[in-house]
């Protein structure tokens, strides 16, 4: 079996690993990503709008222009990060400090890193109701992959689910894309995500139904419809359920961080609600309770991107750092008061509880 | 379906902090126009700022601030318009003509108009408002976002914020 | 194919299109896209039926975590279709239940 060695092993290309590889390399590790997609970029890559933040974060740039400027931050690294596309990491053996891959769906090599950062990732979640396996019930970033970056019409009507950020953005591309969006649903009293963004797709004419959630989906082989239900207080059903006209439901109820291999590392691990999932606990590096393994993005909590790719830079720097590769203190301040400053709003409120509730001061014991 | 035309539910029901109408006296007489900004959720954004070449929408003290703006110094050149990840920045010129005011606003559809057009302008909830003609369209950062210049009857400056080609 | 023919934003860029075959029907997709949205621009909604209970199955995730899209291609069941690029001449078959696994010369069942 094919065996490969590097200073750092960075799982997964999206915004956090790029981050992470790009800085890492910048002060002298050499680098392998290990991205399971056929491009790097990961959910950058079909964000066709225009990012929030300050400028240090590419604000008022579109998300495939992001990941683009983080490519070409890494094609400037040339030799020192390397890049294996379609390829998954599917085991860790910390004892012998091997970590297996999988090339496609057929090839196996493995990997010998001296340290790892972690930036898997999330996953989307589903909602139980009936019908919800039946084609045509997608989730909404395979919507945005189906249209953004492969331009396939994903369907003609389409009812979303959830009036969080992903579900109010998906609903805007999708009108770009021509697509018609039937309702935008929502189970809590008020949206979730950004106001600006709900604001954007109400003045083109859709409408959002506060309190309500679907109920069914209709159709034998896919989907044709959809029953939906006005909620009560205590979100059970209320009144007799309406009739939707649909062949696409979208659901954009949230993701959940994607920490198998976190799991699999021995990292200790909290479930935190307003992380949205299992996520390891971390010291200020973004270091885990496992010496040789760092964390970026999603996989440690659900939040922006914006925020996954300074958490990058720090897991990157930091895990270069503890090869030897210099790194001034000053750099690591800059970038968590950025991070700070991006969570300081009403918005970030949720993640600074979540945060500070699984952030230990230091690692004295094993690192 | 019913859909509520509530705050909670993205639809500006009345003015507030980071939604406030320029002041009457300047904007009725001030060439060119002023920004109308809405923007009244904290969250971590600050492009319209950092575009503003007067300096008209202020510093942010925390990036989480809601946009506040100086009417004094605005000269209603819309790079707001154009820059505004959340599309929420728009112009009213209310000196375009006799009762006719001049709307500039962010667009990112398909197709895109052209000069002399005939658009339904729309209000928060895509009602329609009334007809617009269109002026103008530029594409001031050369990104996608066009910002439509479309004429209006002067009464309609607080409803219009979209438009759509018929 | 039912491609997005204008957009406000996007310019898509594909490779050549080649054609593969899905259950006996020729098709045409673009060379190194994955097999699933191939599919789908070709009106192709199920993709497998479950093992216990038949159901149909799609389309989920496209960024291969969630198993909904597995398919048989070129003789291998399970694959996800999602994130495997579609090749000139590719044999794709809608899965039933776990696929069949293909032997080795000299293996026995």
């Amino acid at each position: 079996m094919k065996e490969l060695n590097t200073d750092i092993l960075v799982v997964g290309g999206g915004p956090a690993g790029l981050s992470a590889a790009a800085e890492a390399a910048g002060i002298g590790a050499n680098v392998l990503i290990a991205e399971g997609d056929l491009h790097l970029g990961g959910q950058l890559v079909k964000q066709s709008h225009k990012f929030f933040g300050s400028k240090d974060e590419f604000a008022g740039t579109r998300g495939f222009e992001i990941a683009r400027l983080l490519r070409d931050e890494i094609a400037r690294c040339g030799d020192r990060v390397k890049t294996m596309l379609n390829t998954t990491i599917t085991g860790y053996y910390p004892d012998e400090n091997v970590v297996t891959a999988m090339i496609g769906e057929e090839e196996y090599i493995r990997v010998r890193p001296k340290k790892m950062v972690v930036a898997s990732g999330a996953q989307e979640r589903l909602i139980p109701f009936p019908n919800n396996d039946i084609p045509g019930v997608y989730g909404a970033g395979a919507v945005q992959t189906l249209m953004n970056v492969y331009g396939v019409v994903p369907g003609k009507k389409v009812l979303m689910i959830g009036a969080g950020n992903i579900g109010l953005i998906v609903s805007y591309q999708l009108m770009q894309a021509g697509v018609e969006v039937t309702a935008i649903l929502e189970a809590m009293p008020r949206i979730g995500g950004y106001w600006v963004h709900a604001a954007k797709v109400r003045r083109l004419g859709v409408p959002i139904l506060l309190r309500h959630s679907i109920g069914r989906a209709l159709g034998d082989n896919f989907v044709t419809g959809a029953l939906i239900n006005e909620l009560d207080e205590k979100f059970n059903p209320t009144g007799s359920p309406e009739h939707v006209e649909c062949d696409t439901i979208c659901l954009a109820v949230g993701l959940t961080p994607s920490n198998e291999l976190l799991w699999q590392a021995g990292c200790k691990m909290k479930y935190v609600p307003f992380l949205c999932g299992h996520v390891p606990l971390r010291d200020k590096n973004m270091r885990t309770s496992n010496a040789g393994v760092w964390m970026a993005g999603d996989v440690c909590g659900i939040e922006e991107a914006s925020a996954a790719m300074i958490e990058g830079r720090i897991a990157g720097m930091s895990a270069a750092a503890s090869l030897g590769f210099k790194v001034s203190d000053d750099n690591f301040e800059k970038y968590r008061l950025r991070l700070k400053n991006l969570r300081a709003g009403e918005v970030g409120e949720k993640i600074r509880i979540g945060v500070s509730d699984v952030t230990v001061d230091g690692w004295e014991a094993n690192s | 379906m019913n859909a509520p035309k509530s705050f909670e539910s993205g639809v500006l029901t009345e003015e507030r902090p980071g939604a406030v109408k320029p002041p009457a006296d300047l904007w009725n007489r001030h060439k060119g126009g002023l920004a109308i900004v809405e923007c009244p959720q904290r969250i971590p954004c600050n492009p319209c700022n950092t575009s503003c070449p007067t300096g008209a929408i202020t510093a942010f003290a925390d990036i989480n601030d809601v946009p506040r703006i100086e009417y004094g110094k605005c000269t209603g050149c819309a790079m707001c318009v154009a820059k505004c990840p959340g599309l929420a920045c728009f112009v009213a010129d209310l000196t375009f003509g006799d009762g006719v005011a001049l709307m500039k606003l962010p667009y990112e559809m398909l197709p895109v108009p052209a000069k002399g057009d005939k658009v339904a302008c729309l209000g928060r909830i895509g009602e329609k408002v009334c007809d617009g003609r269109v002026e103008n369209v530029t594409e001031p950062l050369k990104d996608k976002t066009r910002v439509v210049h479309v004429s209006i009857p002067s009464d309609k400056v607080n409803d219009v914020r979209a438009i759509r080609v018929v | 194919m039912d491609l997005i023919s204008s957009h406000p934003v996007l310019n898509f860029e594909h490779r050549a299109k080649v054609s593969f075959c899905f259950d006996g029907k020729e098709m045409e997709g673009f060379e190194g896209e994955p097999i699933a949205m191939a599919l789908h621009a070709n009106g192709v909604k199920i993709y497998r039926y479950t093992p216990e209970r038949k159901r149909p199955r799609g389309f989920f995730c496209a960024i291969g975590k969630c198993s909904s899209c597995f398919m048989v291609v070129d003789g291998v069941p399970n694959v996800r279709t999602c994130v495997t690029p579609l090749k000139r001449g590719m044999k794709v078959e809608t899965q039933s239940g776990r696929g069949a696994i293909k032997l080795f010369p000299g293996e026995g069942a």
